[in-house]
């Protein structure tokens, strides 16, 4: 089936099976592989990029699914060589260490803090409910979010 | 004065995952690749009577249906070899494990066939039209059962499910020492099967290019030396300098991405075989079911204790479940990694230990995060907790009495080890300041007064990290050495690239070890890139596991800091016509002038580029600057933790909220505290991931009940209050960096302190003791049988 | 895990959606968020996806006399995130308890409700709510089918496969009561071990003028319990009376409870009283 999906500003017409997840469609089609999978079962968040405004997990939805619509992955986050400031923070704050969650883990930050510049570590915690990390132990990436928030300065 | 050595220096590796630039093994697409799918057992024991793959390879897309026949007869490609065993202890027994299975399956998901196809999608379609003819066996999961008479055979030919028997210790000086003691706390209790669950699945590609006879494999591990040493000698035959091993980022290992797997045969093999590059990338839940697990003991242990609080004596009994094959360092894990370390931070005048290692229809087991240390840590800080409720004293109390005084090390346990440096009673001190202990304690008198199920735990523990030196790991059965390399190549300009033989897989080696050859060198971080994880770059390399990586390799890249500032010494000597002896190496600025006259100064890239012109250099010394070392470690470091933490139950539900937490560790020098701290950080969630909810819980068919991210409950963000985290710093006398290794201790404490404290809340009602995890079902169960006068 | 190849198509309107069906033999997908992790597994492999997630006006909440019309297509996050004065707070809450806030972006109450996971909480929610399920049919036709009864079985639903769930409706009256609904959250799946919702109307005297209580999570279906309704119907509302009523739980479900590797049957059992008496006395104190 012919897409038509808009990834990261720039417009893909593409020939895709109707099976094709969105995640494989993004990584094998559009080699943008900045969005990993790290689980199966739609639990760990890896993958979750945002899409017409919102973020979701890119390895539950068909990529025809997405057809017409906006897709913004952790490739097109930071503008004109800057980090978007949820990067910046989670470089600050030491909010990663493997590395593989960080792309789903700050594209799901970017739209938890949605305009909320002080947001609690309690929002934090709660909203990063579906992004798995088995590295930091969460503490710095609490941190990274409220300076990402902060930063953000009320924008989302 | 160091510039960058114990401050929080931002990570330079980080820019990179930010932007989802992180070069993963999964990630990689080479031209005609080809992707490679598994077929994997439903049945935990059974044998192979026929594979039909003719509608498989009928499939439109794919290449090739291979069985663990054709890599053993190797056709097209290699005879593939039995995956071997890395440590062995004497009269070990070790079966076969073909990377392929051919007689029989020995646990759910254990491989029966290999898909080639042009693509993933493909590859998984085919898999679904292979029939294969299974006729089921009988099944064992647990370790002692294992070793019935009675029990089916995993590996039929070696005629045991026993592959070792391991015992340390006077027994007959322990059970005399327990007779004599006032009191002996005895208690059977099981450390529960665990799953790694890197967030990044394993995969592994592999090119063969035919007018070199080399094979080039991307893997995910945390040690391609050793990967490359294995494809090499056992598995695929390829003569070592003809294999190319990479691990580029890898997400995640915690013990899982060490060992020699499968895969890393299957599809090297199926590369040669197709004439064409492959891929394989783990799902979910083949990591599930293939990954290497952790723990899993079934223990038996007794400690004797005065009426005044001493501990005389300690007896241990454990049978550790091994799984279906002996993956590459099983054998260590229940034995040199678990049973030496039985003394804790106590003085205790004879430890007896014992491990029984037994194959079981289940997934293999190795080293998890901690690997043994942990095992051993719960059990002595559960006993010493036990002890301290029989004789009605505070836990800390009868700690305390027994610590290892700062004035006996370097210390020999009863149990081989000789634990280097420490200051215990530093350690409780600052903790009991950290948590503000007393007042914690009297919170909880407070709520249980109201009736509240709050509880206070509390941990001690030891490690001994940095495996390790090499005629000790070898003695005890190891195959290789453990020593690390570094080599610092300085350019024509000054700019340097260091190899190092660790591996990097979120442990921040790229900013750490930089900061080491930065402040060795007196030169800018930036001016310094920390190449590891390709056997073509890197001379040579043993890899990262047991907290090694700082120890061991940042000392190798101090000693060829060494070598380096020797060397610019003697051309600065020359060229400013002064002696060796007179030179003074300035590490803040990056010169060397002569004693006395500053203004003589050269600075690091003049002399570098002096070595690269190469027309004025001291008679008889080589051109060219580039240095390597092999370092290998007089002994074990020993980092030592004391960890509190305060949980609440629901008396309704059995559902435990933790409310506090703090910890104080002491690693040894810090190089960079803020990465420390997020090791120990991360260490201590996945410790309490342990003691409350992570579980592979096998069913008596050998199926995996725990088998996904939905039934496998990994810690979220939302399950814990934020840590407090301090630190003590006792250096390590004998590495050059004073440093002992942060990746573990977090783990190791965590575990013992929350199951401590979730029995401490129990206490009252007659709980002596539950089995990790402490579940609500299962906290709720005990409640309920207390309150029907039962206890436990 | 990839799901089998099918075939897609898109409907724009109901009554395409209802032809495609008919002509494909496939199944609707909305979010996708219950079907497309059963077809990854390949637990189920339809020969055909009629995506209806673009259809106009089956998305969103409408106010309707004190009463609430639900669109199929509404997602949870919508749910969750419901301000209208009225709007019962228990569908708020148990939606903001499903999955995960990036879960709750894509799945959907229609979807939610069509797949009738044991475990789900949107349907103790409805049951409960007495909430009306309206499934069109090929031709314009339309059928009411009121919570509990549309809920059957363990994954199964009174939705006929030539139908195609529209909107889920709360009345004024229910709507206007009180509501709570308390959960066991199994820590791996984030799925109800034990869900309760309870429907309260609190009189002038203080006592419970009426009162639904519904449960799921330990029970093949979402199951209304009358006996707990009945026992607290007409007595003034406190933690005791609350936990007395709940009480009536435990035998009106009966055997009727399922475990699994987190929690066992009777674990289960001893849960279903507890949360029935949470939601009850949260629900009071909303209508306090």
């Amino acid at each position: 089936m012919r897409v038509t999906i808009e990834v990261n500003g720039q417009t893909h017409e593409s020939e895709v099976e109707p099976r094709i997840l969105l995640v494989d469609f993004l990584r094998d089609d559009l080699g943008l592989t900045g969005t990993n999978v790290g689980c199966d079962t739609s639990q760990c968040g890896a993958c979750t990029v945002h899409m017409d405004g919102m973020a979701v997990k890119s390895c539950t939805v068909l990529a025809v699914q997405a057809d017409g619509s906006s897709v913004t992955t952790i490739e097109g986050l930071a503008s004109n060589g800057h980090l978007h400031p949820m990067q910046q923070a989670f470089w600050d704050e030491h909010g990663l260490q493997c590395g593989f969650c960080t792309p789903g883990m700050i594209m799901a930050s970017v739209k938890l803090v949605d305009g909320n510049r002080e947001i609690s570590d309690e929002e934090v915690r709660h909203g990063l409910e579906g992004n798995l990390c088995r590295c930091t132990g969460y503490q710095n990436i609490v941190k990274a979010v409220k300076a990402g928030a902060a930063a953000m300065g009320g924008q989302s | 004065m160091s510039r960058y050595m114990g401050t929080a220096v931002k990570r330079v590796e980080d820019p990179r995952f930010l932007q989802g630039q992180g070069k993963y093994v999964a990630n990689l697409s080479l031209p005609g690749m080809a992707y490679v799918a598994v077929k994997r057992s439903p049945l935990a024991h059974a044998k192979i009577l026929g594979i039909d793959s003719s509608e498989a390879e009928a499939l439109d897309g794919v290449i090739a249906v291979y069985t663990g026949q054709d890599l053993l007869d190797g056709g097209a490609s290699f005879a593939c070899g039995s995956l071997p065993c890395g440590f062995t202890p004497p009269d070990i027994v070790t079966p076969a494990h073909n990377p392929v299975a051919v007689d029989k399956v020995r646990h759910v998901g254990d491989a029966i066939a290999v898909v080639v196809a042009e693509s993933s999608y493909i590859a998984e379609d085919a898999l679904d039209l292979i029939d294969v003819d299974l006729d089921p066996l009988p099944v064992v999961v647990d370790a002692r059962a294992a070793l019935e008479d009675d029990a089916p055979l995993v590996h039929d030919d070696v005629g045991t499910n026993l592959s070792f028997h391991w015992p340390l210790g006077d027994e007959d000086a322990v059970n005399e020492a327990l007779s004599d003691s006032d009191h002996v706390v005895e208690l059977e209790f099981v450390n529960q099967r665990l799953i790694a669950n890197a967030m990044e699945p394993r995969a592994c590609a592999a090119e063969w290019d035919p007018s070199s006879e080399s094979m080039t494999v991307w893997t995910t591990s945390q040690n391609p030396h050793t990967i490359r040493l294995l494809l090499g000698a056992f598995t695929l035959g390829i003569p070592e300098h003809k294999l190319r091993v990479i691990s580029p980022d890898v997400g995640g290992g915690f013990g899982s991405k060490i060992f020699h797997y499968p895969e890393e045969v299957i599809v090297p093999w199926v590369a040669r075989a197709i004439g064409r590059p492959a891929k394989w990338v783990a799902s979910r839940t083949e990591s599930y079911v293939t990954d290497a697990q952790g723990r899993d003991h079934i223990t038996r242990a007794k400690i004797g204790v005065n009426d005044d609080g001493t501990i005389t004596g300690l007896h241990v009994t454990t049978w550790a479940n091994l799984g279906a094959y002996l993956s590459t360092f099983a054998p260590l894990i229940p034995t040199a990694l678990y049973i030496t370390l039985l003394s804790g931070v106590y003085k205790i005048p004879v430890i007896f230990g014992e491990s029984y290692g037994a194959f079981t229809n289940t997934v293999p087991v190795d080293a998890y995060r901690g690997a043994g240390r942990p095992e051993a840590s719960y059990l002595l800080e559960t006993m010493v907790d036990l002890a301290a409720r029989r004789l009605d004293m505070d836990p800390v109390e009868l700690r305390r009495k027994n610590l290892i005084p700062s004035d006996e090390f370097p210390y020999q346990t009863p149990v081989a080890l000789e634990y280097d440096s420490g200051n215990y009673q530093g350690l409780f001190d600052k903790i009991e300041e950290l948590s503000e202990y007393q007042s914690l304690r009297q919170e909880q008198e407070k709520a249980r007064a109201e009736g509240r199920l709050v509880g206070i735990g509390f941990s001690s523990c030891i490690e001994a990290s940095g495996p390790a030196p090499s005629a000790v790991a070898v003695g005890l059965g190891a195959a290789i050495g453990l020593f690390e390399s570094g080599s610092i190549r300085v350019h024509p300009t000054g700019k340097i690239s260091v190899f190092t033989g660790s591996h990097s897989h979120g442990q921040g080696h790229e900013t750490t070890f930089a900061q080491i050859v930065a402040d060795e060198l007196g030169v800018a971080m930036e001016d310094v890139e920390i190449v590891h994880g390709d056997t073509d770059r890197i001379p040579y390399g043993v890899g990262t596991y047991g907290s090694r990586s700082a120890a061991i390799g940042g000392s190798a890249l101090v000693k060829s800091a060494e070598k380096i500032r020797d060397k610019l010494k003697k051309i600065a000597a020359h060229m400013l016509e002064a002696s060796v002896e007179d030179m003074v190496y300035d590490q803040d600025e990056g010169t060397i002038s002569v004693s006395g006259s500053p203004e003589s100064a050269k600075t690091f890239a003049e002399l570098a580029f002096a070595v690269t012109t190469a027309d004025n250099l001291p008679e008889g010394m080589e051109p060219g600057l580039e240095e390597t070392s092999f370092y290998d470690p007089a002994n074990f470091t020993f980092p030592a933790s004391a960890h509190t933490a305060m949980v609440e139950i629901d008396s309704k539900t059995g559902e435990v909220e933790v409310q506090s937490y703090a910890a104080v560790d002491d690693v040894g020098n810090v190089i960079n505290p803020m990465i420390v701290e997020g090791q120990i950080l991360g260490g201590i969630v996945q410790g309490v991931g342990q003691a409350l909810w992570e579980h592979g819980i096998y069913g008596e068919d050998g199926q995996l009940l725990s088998g996904s991210m939905l039934s496998y409950a990994m810690p979220r963000a939302d399950g814990f209050p934020s840590i407090a985290i301090d630190r003590i710093e006792t250096p390590s006398p004998h590495n050059p960096l004073g440093v002992k290794g942060a990746g573990e201790m977090g783990t190791i404490a965590a575990t013992a302190t929350i199951s401590s404290a979730v029995l401490d809340a129990l206490a009252p009602l007659g709980v002596t003791h539950l089995n990790m995890p402490l579940t609500a079902e299962k906290i709720h169960n005990a409640i309920v049988a207390a309150g029907n006068g039962g206890g436990e | 895990m990839y799901p089998r190849p099918f075939d897609y198509v898109r409907a724009d309107s109901v009554e395409q959606a209802l032809d495609l069906r008919s002509e494909t033999g496939g199944r609707f997908i909305a979010g996708g968020h219950s079907l497309l992790p059963m077809m990854k597994i390949r637990m189920t492999a339809p020969n055909a996806l009629v995506d209806i997630g673009r259809i106009d006006g089956l998305k969103g909440i409408a106010a309707d006399n004190g009463g609430f019309t639900i669109g199929a297509l509404t997602t949870h996050s919508m749910v969750a995130a419901e301000g209208a004065e009225g709007f019962p707070a228990a569908l708020s809450e148990a939606a903001s308890m499903i999955g995960d806030p990036l879960v709750r972006n894509r799945g959907t109450v229609g979807g939610n409700v069509a797949h009738a996971d044991p475990a789900s909480d949107l349907p103790t929610v409805f049951s409960a709510l007495g909430a009306t399920m309206t499934a069109a049919s090929k031709g314009g036709a339309t059928r009411d089918i009121g919570a509990p009864e549309f809920f059957t079985g363990l994954f199964e639903s009174a939705l006929n496969s030539d139908e195609l769930l529209t909107t889920v409706k709360v009345d004024a009256e229910r709507a206007g009561r009180a509501s709570a609904y308390a959960k066991l959250f199994n820590p791996a799946s984030r799925y109800a071990v034990v869900g309760a919702c309870a429907v309260v109307e609190i009189g002038e005297d203080g006592s419970c003028a009426a009162c639904t209580v519904a449960v799921g999570g330990l029970t093949p279906k979402a199951t209304v319990l009358e006996s707990v309704a009945n026992a607290l119907t007409g007595n003034p509302v406190t933690e005791d009376s609350a936990e007395s009523a709940a009480r009536e739980s435990i035998d009106e479900v009966g055997d009727d409870i399922m475990g699994d590797v987190y929690a066992g049957v009777d674990y289960r059992r001893q849960m279903l009283p507890v949360f029935v008496a949470r939601a009850i006395n949260a629900a009071a104190s909303r209508a306090g």
